[in-house]
């Protein structure tokens, strides 16, 4: 009796969740498809955990659909790179010798980026930056083992340069962290911005050291050039003292400020109501995207985590649906496989199609542009625009002479 | 107008120099009376900007006045000092008897350990202070808008000093105190109590951390990462002013204050390395710093510890067998990691040679392994030189390096000697992360391979075990040569030795270009194992790795930091894997070793 039963009360019990999905979804089965991934988890969890949170849940819906490769679950295997690039690279090695993986993917720091992407070069095995900003990691440094998801510093400058193109604004200053990312895009900045408003001048640079705010000297020497325009690459916890001390100053007053990252809500949230009104940032307004794959993935994500997605969630959610239209066009885990599926990939994402252009391995994912109003005692994302990344790639041209092609 | 800005950049460098004058002066309290280099000082400070934000807004939606501010700065101070107080009982009062630097270890897993602990409490995100009430507005002073939050900043640090020198000189407590910065035998002598004296310097000390860190809220947020920033600068702070001198450290803390305000209107990207330039600078003009007292010999550290004796042949034999074993039985990964150790280990073991022979404790030590990566990463990319070659230039670089600093440094001693270290080690760093053209700046070089013939894991590891076994082996000859006694006959009585007619300044010298020869040896083994380089590896974190390989395994014996490299990175590597906590975790493990094996895991470190 129990025999016969069972099964039908199964099948009852199966059946709400046979509505809501497509009729041919079985759960993934069988030997699952690893994923190496590596983040600084301890040092950068305000990014790095919010991105393990929507990969996670990404992970759980492929898998719920009948996963990859013919029904085998995706697995993702965490691991933290220690922020540091030996850390790192000693990391990938463990993940791609021990945990059977067939690719590696993460990162968070330029450095740690560039050493695992080495790491990768040198196994001749794939490695999908998912998060570092260096241009380096596909433009000089590129190799071909290493593909790139977010949108790079030059492009992220580049968007910024365009939101003013042709404005009357001759004069800027420019402040940003003494390191590479800062370095690299203070000198795309004074390229571009030559070329988005003719005699653009710079009359200020100032690069305090990174973590270690002491934001109002800095804040002096810039409002002593009298730009008319400030571009700013300060973030985290170097951003927050310098906007409230340009705040206090009169810093900001009447003059046009661009900012890289701030829109995004990791750096966003914890300025609260001292949020910069009138920047111009990129950033990425979560719960204004319309776009209905968003929305559900919004809803979904702050149904589980009780929280609203971060820049990092969006792509960790995106970086699975990469992996997945990948792994279904090369249709095994071979390297080189993969490695032909992903150049040239369209991936329809939740925010749209994303290709991975061939001649740099650079995803055409892009960044909203917009302008930073107080609302609610909280800064938001206003006037934004999502900027394709397609159109702010580096020119081919630069890329060949770049990587040597 | 421009009077008006040369003014607000005053203030806004004299309001960061008070900041940093509160921290400064406890920890040269600290180290005055206790000589604990207190790597954790900075911490206490991160502690009390996060105690700060969290008590603050519920007290100012009390009532918003700036005397319930202070009252919220102040309460947050004395929550610092019960956790420093607690420090001292539980972790540094069982360590007092062995040699200072073991103490550094310790507060160095502590790092680790309240790392993790804000991050579990209070979550990953920056958290902005709230302005002090009336205070968070511009005043308007020839046509500049001052934060006035600056001004009293500014107020707020001669009042502190003027009440510490008040409590030092009026009370009995402060008197204590000073009688045991210049003589802490003494003050044990006429039957002082040195338990609760120490206790209770520690306390203030984490008292004043506390206070410059919730003091610091309105200006900057409390953040996860502000602990290493912050004990840098206080240690340059305490080091220019003079350890234990409270008024050296609050003069040190406006001139770097000032400097670091005007230095950057010249030189935009100075900011890395400004306050160590004027350390450097500093302590060569005048050794003990601007107001501190020539220091007294440090007590019972490494004098007379002898030549190290050559390690047993099964324990030779051990170590050999280790490696064919993981050449020729285990996987890539393994063999990877094992290189990795013996690079640390060849490290550790010539700062060994240093600290424990020559009695230069350096703190800098990784500057000579960087030197050594970045020497046969460059030749090996960008000049295309063979592997063999490359690696043969790194240690002739790195030796080069460390003559250089030895001449600059080998007439001083003791713990200025090590800031001053420190401080080269930190213009190496800044060159290598800012002279991007030949460095490739932080993101440094990559595609570093080795010889066809080493370019698998086994024969590479084989390779690194070549090199550096017989290194070892090599310097502990040196250490029981003639030239090893009399490095140690200067290290136990200088003035006998140049009474001998010793070339004191020049044997010092020549064992700094010995050890970081071979530190350097170490480090172009490890650019191509890892097959880039980058400036973190010459940066403080990894010194502080190497001192605590060294200390982990102990100085007494060959086996000691090739112990300790084994220990700490296998530690590292095991624990990282399994929880994002492995801060914590790696830091509790080291506290435990420390408590447990006080000596070192390779035996004791024999006292005067």
């Amino acid at each position: 009796m129990t025999c016969l039963r069972l099964p039908r009360r199964a099948a009852l019990l199966a059946l709400p969740a046979l509505a809501l999905r497509p009729a041919a979804a079985q759960p993934a089965r069988g030997e699952p498809v690893r994923i190496g991934e590596l983040n600084s988890y301890a040092r950068m969890a305000a990014f790095a955990v919010p991105y393990r949170n929507a990969i996670q849940m990404a992970q759980e819906e492929v898998n719920a659909e009948g996963g990859v490769l013919g029904g085998r679950p995706l697995e993702f295997v965490f691991r933290d790179d220690g922020a540091t690039p030996s850390d790192g690279a000693r990391v990938a090695e463990d993940l791609l010798t021990r945990e059977n993986v067939a690719f590696i993917a993460g990162t968070f720091l330029s450095n740690v980026g560039l050493a695992v992407a080495d790491v990768a070069a040198r196994r001749r095995r794939l490695f999908l930056a998912t998060e570092p900003l260096t241009d380096a990691l596909t433009m000089a440094q590129g190799n071909p083992y290493t593909f790139r998801i977010r949108p790079s510093t030059f492009m992220q400058t580049r968007m910024l340069a365009e939101a003013v193109r042709g404005r009357p604004v001759r004069r800027w200053a420019i402040v940003a962290p003494n390191y590479e990312y800062g370095q690299s895009a203070a000198a795309a900045f004074k390229r571009l911005i030559a070329e988005a408003i003719p005699g653009a001048e710079i009359v200020a640079e100032q690069y305090p050291a990174l973590g270690r705010p002491d934001a109002g000297p800095t804040v002096g020497a810039l409002s002593r050039a009298r730009p008319e325009g400030i571009f700013n690459v300060l973030f985290g916890a170097d951003l927050i003292p310098f906007v409230r001390e340009g705040q206090i100053r009169g810093l900001f007053e009447n003059r046009t400020v661009l900012s890289l990252l701030t829109g995004e809500p990791e750096y966003l949230l914890p300025l609260g109501a001292e949020a910069p009104g009138g920047w111009i940032v990129t950033g990425y307004p979560a719960e204004q995207i319309e776009l209905p794959a968003h929305r559900r993935f919004f809803d979904a994500y702050r149904a589980r985590f009780q929280d609203t997605p971060r820049l990092g969630s969006l792509l960790g959610y995106v970086t699975v649906q990469m992996v997945k239209a990948m792994l279904d066009r090369a249709r095994s885990t071979d390297t080189d496989a993969m490695i032909a599926a992903l150049r040239g990939l369209v991936t329809e994402t939740i925010v749209g199609p994303v290709t991975m252009r061939v001649l740099d391995q650079q995803s055409t994912l892009g960044a909203w542009v917009g302008e930073i109003a107080l609302e609610g005692g909280r800064g938001v994302m206003r006037n934004w625009r999502y900027e394709d990344g397609a159109n702010h790639m580096f020119p081919e041209a630069e890329v060949r002479a770049a990587r040597r092609l | 107008m421009e009077w008006g800005f040369w003014l607000a950049q005053a203030v806004s460098g004299l309001a960061g120099a008070s900041a940093l004058f509160l921290t400064a002066a406890g920890l040269t309290l600290v180290f005055g009376v206790c000589r604990i280099v207190n790597f954790a000082h900075g911490s206490f400070a991160m502690v009390g900007a996060y105690v700060a934000v969290t008590l603050l807004p519920p007290l100012l939606a009390w009532s918003p006045s700036l005397s319930v501010f202070l009252l919220g700065a102040v309460l947050s101070a004395l929550a610092v000092a019960a956790l420093g107080a607690a420090v001292e009982l539980l972790l540094l009062r069982r360590i007092y008897r062995v040699p200072e630097l073991f103490q550094l270890l310790a507060t160095f897993g502590l790092v680790l350990v309240i790392q993790d602990g804000v991050l579990q409490l209070w979550g990953p995100e920056d958290i902005p202070g709230p302005r002090a009430p009336g205070l968070g507005h511009g005043v308007a002073i020839l046509g500049e808008r001052i934060p006035a939050y600056d001004l009293f900043l500014i107020a707020v640090g001669p009042v502190v000093l003027a009440l510490l020198t008040l409590l030092l000189r009026a009370t009995r407590f402060g008197l204590l105190i000073q009688a045991a910065t210049r003589d802490r035998e003494m003050v044990a002598a006429l039957g002082v109590n040195q338990a609760l004296l120490f206790t209770g310097v520690f306390a203030l000390g984490a008292f004043l951390a506390g206070l410059g860190g919730a003091l610091q809220v309105p200006r900057i947020p409390a953040s996860g990462g502000m602990d290493l920033p912050i004990i840098a600068e206080a240690f340059v702070v305490t080091v220019v002013g003079g350890m234990g001198s409270v008024p050296g450290a609050f003069l040190a803390s406006v001139l770097i204050g000032l400097l670091q305000a005007f230095g950057i209107l010249a030189f935009p990207k100075i900011t890395l390395v400004l306050v160590f330039l004027v350390m450097a600078a500093v302590l060569m003009l005048r050794p003990q710093g601007l107001l501190g007292r020539p220091e007294p010999p440090a007590r019972g550290a490494i004098e007379g510890l002898a030549a190290l004796p050559p390690p047993s042949p099964p324990l030779r034999a051990l170590a050999v067998a280790a490696i064919l074993a993981v050449a020729f039985l285990s996987d890539d990964y393994l063999r990877k990691v094992a290189t990795e150790m013996l690079v640390l280990a060849i490290a550790a073991f010539s700062l060994g040679f240093l600290i424990a022979n020559a009695g230069i404790v350096s703190f800098g030590h990784a500057a000579f392994l960087g030197a050594g990566a970045y020497a046969a990463a460059l030749l090996s990319v960008r000049a295309g030189w063979p592997m063999e070659a490359a690696l043969a230039a790194g240690p002739l670089f790195a030796g080069t390096l460390a003559l250089l600093f030895g001449a600059a440094l080998a007439r001083m001693g003791g713990i200025y000697l090590a800031m001053l270290t420190l401080a080269f080690a930190q213009i190496t760093h800044a060159v290598a992360f800012q002279w991007v053209e030949l460095t490739g700046g932080d993101n440094g070089i990559v595609g570093v391979r080795p010889a066809w013939w080493a370019s698998d894991r086994a024969s590479y590891l084989l390779l690194a075990a070549a090199l550096v076994l017989p290194a070892i082996w090599a310097l502990r000859r040196v250490l029981s040569a003639p030239f090893g006694v009399l490095l140690r006959a200067a290290r136990d009585s200088e003035p006998r030795a140049l009474a001998l007619g010793l070339p004191v300044v020049a044997m010092r010298v020549a064992a700094f270009a010995l050890a970081g020869a071979l530190a350097g040896l170490g480090g172009a083994v490890f650019a191509f194992s890892r097959g880039s380089v980058d400036p973190t590896l010459l940066a403080i974190p990894q010194s502080v790795d190497l001192l605590a390989m060294l200390l982990l395994g102990g100085v007494q014996a060959v086996a000691g930091p090739l112990l300790g490299a084994v220990a700490l990175h296998g530690l590292k590597d095991a624990v990282m894997p399994l929880t994002d906590l492995w801060r914590l975790f790696l830091g509790l493990a080291i506290l435990l070793l420390v408590l447990a094996f006080p000596r070192g895991l390779a035996g004791a470190w024999r006292r005067a």
